[in-house]
């Protein structure tokens, strides 16, 4: 508190230099948007040529909207000091162990009942599963990012991976599910240690542009090897996932028995989706369960160990590639999992599902979650995928805002939302815990 | 022979492309050492511009070609060069000092609202401008085959080598060029020392913006079909570019630009034409694994 004390007491209330900072703003608002909104290209007419139309009145518009904008948030800042109230009880969500136990176990019980809920309906199941995807690939892209340090900007790719084995295996051979499972996650923990065995050695910034371009190599080879991966139509007919060998459809194959049946319970679609919420929940919280548990191994300290300190992890004799390419290997696994899970659920893979946005997506997950914390990945990844859903009546407004959302949240909070990580070991509690 | 020459004229001319675009990534490397992953967007955004441009003159009727040229030139740079400012100021300076990943998620913000913004503005359709600068010449002829140096490639390579040597007279000889070589060996001693870093930090997204403007109006007056999706593989080629020079290096950001485009533009024509991104990160993952530090880069001491 002595730092605020001692600073120069800021501005109260400076109209003027608010108004100033405020027209300038609305200024360069106006250049930026009079060469691309002022005039609209179109194509029209009979020779579908280009043409131009003009559209000042939304420059003025938007310009007008920035400078009250701009004002709204110099008044707001001048008036009220947020940042360190709001820290405060962010920081206390986070700090105390017990605390995020209680939340934890709170968010997985909530998680649980949530389809029996009486406000809960198909399209609640639904997007709560989408968003657990995104939380278990949140949790596996921590592994690499958050405990390991590894910048990877191509994690899309071992969700592929995931995906097409499982589609590919499920309608080739005709194998289920639970065979396939553990062999998409197999499949894509060998793609991992393949694509990273010759690439972690080297640098973060190097490693990030590396893993990306990995990312879109192979989105371009399932979108060109069209004699494996069928190019572009992608593969359909994808086998749904059955409750351990009871399908779930109103009229089973001869000899089957199908899920309503087993539990002499009359069809409805909804055991399907409500099935899978299950499954994914239930993945994505082996997922976590694993992470919370590795780290108490010596392999999940010498990850951390090596994002803290490379050099003195070598030193102290831990192999720096042996090391990383586990925490590659096994993050590229969990995607794996998560992609297999997508292929069930949606029936139909395509090249199109795993763009670099998705990568991008999963990354700001983890670091928009404040990087390594769990709890953190869950709340990112509801902001990520429930802002598009809430935005879906402007849909067109929906990426946009996307868009303007991540840097804002990182402006306003740059060591995540919940950024606080518990020391996972300390040389002296004694100490250590004093005030 | 003869098209072995004709497809390294069309690489090197895809290269200078690639090569400007570059020019922004590695500077902004070197001074703050991030990517600034939403250049390949100023790249799409001065394309956008130059073609809105060249439908103006069009209306006004202005036809005689090198007084539009250099008209479209200047406002796609002016215009993206206040895109580049405005988008250090907003996404990036509040992030000085903040952790490592903290402004790359913040550019891949910016990236994706910048994509998005400019297809709601304009739309999604594919955008075609008739062509501007017409005719070529005869290099050679061998087996009925003519090698054929476009005006429009002509003009790509004089524009580039022109504002190389004058970026190369701005880094070396002017006051600015001094304080960013200072403010990329050592940001807080160069501020120490009485160089004003915001305003150098600002300028070099200035000229970054203003290159790529550059590039993006001569891809729309070489390809003549522009989209607001061209900024994302653009800008993934320049950096590859960018890192294959070696990154902080000013003429290894063009001489990767001309190497990429010249290997892209081969495999296209010699190999199959699907693969060639897929070629271009390949060279980009070798030269990483031999040569780390990238073709010109100065190798990096690991300090304890």
């Amino acid at each position: 508190m002595t730092d605020a004390a001692l600073a120069v007491p800021r501005r109260v209330f400076d109209l003027p230099a608010l108004l100033k900072e405020a027209a300038v703003a609305a200024v360069v608002a106006l250049a930026l948007a009079f060469p691309l909104v002022g005039f609209e290209t179109v194509t029209a007419g009979d020779d579908r040529a280009l043409r131009v139309n003009y559209r000042f009145d939304w420059v003025l518009i938007g310009a007008a909207a920035v400078f009250l904008g701009r004002l709204a948030l110099g008044l707001a800042r001048a008036a009220w000091r947020p940042q360190a109230a709001v820290s405060a009880s962010f920081a206390r969500i986070g700090a105390s162990p017990a605390f995020n136990t209680w939340i934890g176990l709170g968010a997985v019980a909530f998680a649980i009942v949530l389809p029996f809920l009486p406000f809960s309906n198909r399209y609640i199941v639904d997007t709560g599963t989408t968003l657990l995807i995104y939380v278990m690939l949140g949790w596996g892209l921590n592994i690499v990012v958050g405990l390991a340090g590894l910048l990877d900007l191509g994690y899309v790719a071992f969700y592929a991976v995931g995906a097409y084995s499982y589609a590919l295996l499920a309608t080739t051979y005709d194998l289920s599910f639970w065979i396939c499972l553990p062999l998409a996650g197999l499949l894509a923990a060998t793609a991992g240690v393949i694509l990273g065995f010759p690439v972690l050695r080297l640098r973060g910034d190097y490693l990030a542009i590396v893993t990306l371009g990995f990312g879109e190599m192979i989105r371009i080879i399932l979108l060109n090897w069209t004699s494996l991966s069928n190019g572009p139509n992608g593969v359909s007919n994808v086998p749904r996932p059955s409750f351990f060998g009871y399908p779930f459809t109103n009229s089973p194959r001869e000899g089957e028995t199908a899920f309503h049946e087993l539990f002499g319970i009359d069809y409805a679609s909804i055991h399907r989706i409500v099935f899978l919420y299950y499954l994914i929940l239930a993945l994505a919280l082996i997922t976590n369960f694993f992470t919370l548990r590795v780290r108490k191994l010596p392999i999940g300290r010498a990850w951390e160990a090596l994002r803290e300190d490379e050099i003195a992890c070598r030193s102290l004799g831990i192999n720096p590639t042996n090391t990383k390419l586990t925490a590659f290997g096994i993050g590229a696994m969990f995607g794996g999992f998560a992609g297999s899970f997508f292929a069930t659920r949606q029936g139909f893979v395509s090249p199109e599902s795993f763009t670099f946005i998705e990568s991008a997506t999963i990354l700001a997950i983890v670091v928009l979650g404040g990087m390594g914390s769990q709890i953190g990945v869950v709340a990112a990844a509801a902001v990520l995928t429930l802002l598009p859903e809430f935005g879906r009546e402007f849909a067109q407004y929906r990426m946009v805002l996307f868009g303007l959302a991540m840097v804002a949240i990182m402006v306003w909070r740059p060591r995540g939302l919940l950024a606080f990580r518990e020391p996972t070991i300390r040389l002296n509690p004694a100490k250590a815990r004093g005030p | 022979m003869t098209y072995f020459l004709q497809q390294l004229i069309n690489g090197l001319s895809l290269g200078a492309i690639y090569g400007l675009i570059a020019i922004g990534y590695t500077m902004v490397y070197g001074i703050i050492g991030m990517i600034n992953f939403a250049h390949g967007e100023i790249y799409m955004i001065g394309a956008f511009i130059a073609l809105i441009a060249f439908m103006l003159l069009g209306l006004i009727g202005v036809t005689w070609v090198p007084f539009a040229l250099v008209l479209v030139l200047v406002a796609a740079m002016f215009f993206a060069a206040i895109y580049g400012w405005t988008l250090e100021r907003v996404a990036y300076r509040p992030l000085r000092g903040a952790p490592r990943l903290a402004p790359l998620i913040s550019a891949i913000g910016m990236s994706i609202f910048l994509q998005n913004y400019v297809q709601l503005v304009q739309g999604a359709r594919l955008k075609p401008l008739a062509p501007v600068v017409t005719g070529g010449v005869k290099i050679a002829e061998a087996d009925g085959f003519v090698v054929h140096l476009s005006n429009i490639q002509i003009f790509i390579l004089v524009v580039t080598v022109g504002l190389m040597a004058l970026f190369a007279y701005l880094i070396a000889r002017t006051a600015l060029g001094r304080a960013q070589r200072a403010c990329q060996q050592d940001l807080t001693m160069a501020a120490l020392l009485g160089v004003n870093i915001d305003r150098t930090i600002s300028l070099t997204f200035v000229i970054g913006a203003a290159l790529a403007a550059v590039a993006g109006m001569m891809v729309t007056l070489y390809y003549g079909v522009i989209d607001f999706y061209i900024g994302f593989l653009a800008g993934i080629k320049a950096f590859t570019a960018a890192v294959l020079g070696g990154i902080g290096s000013l003429p290894g950001a063009v001489l990767g630009g001309l190497i990429l485009g010249v290997i892209e533009v081969f495999w296209s024509a010699y190999f199959s034409i699907e693969y060639k991104d897929v070629a271009a990160y390949s060279i980009l993952v070798l030269v990483l694994i031999f040569r780390p530090t990238g073709l010109l880069g100065k190798p990096e001491t690991e300090k304890v």
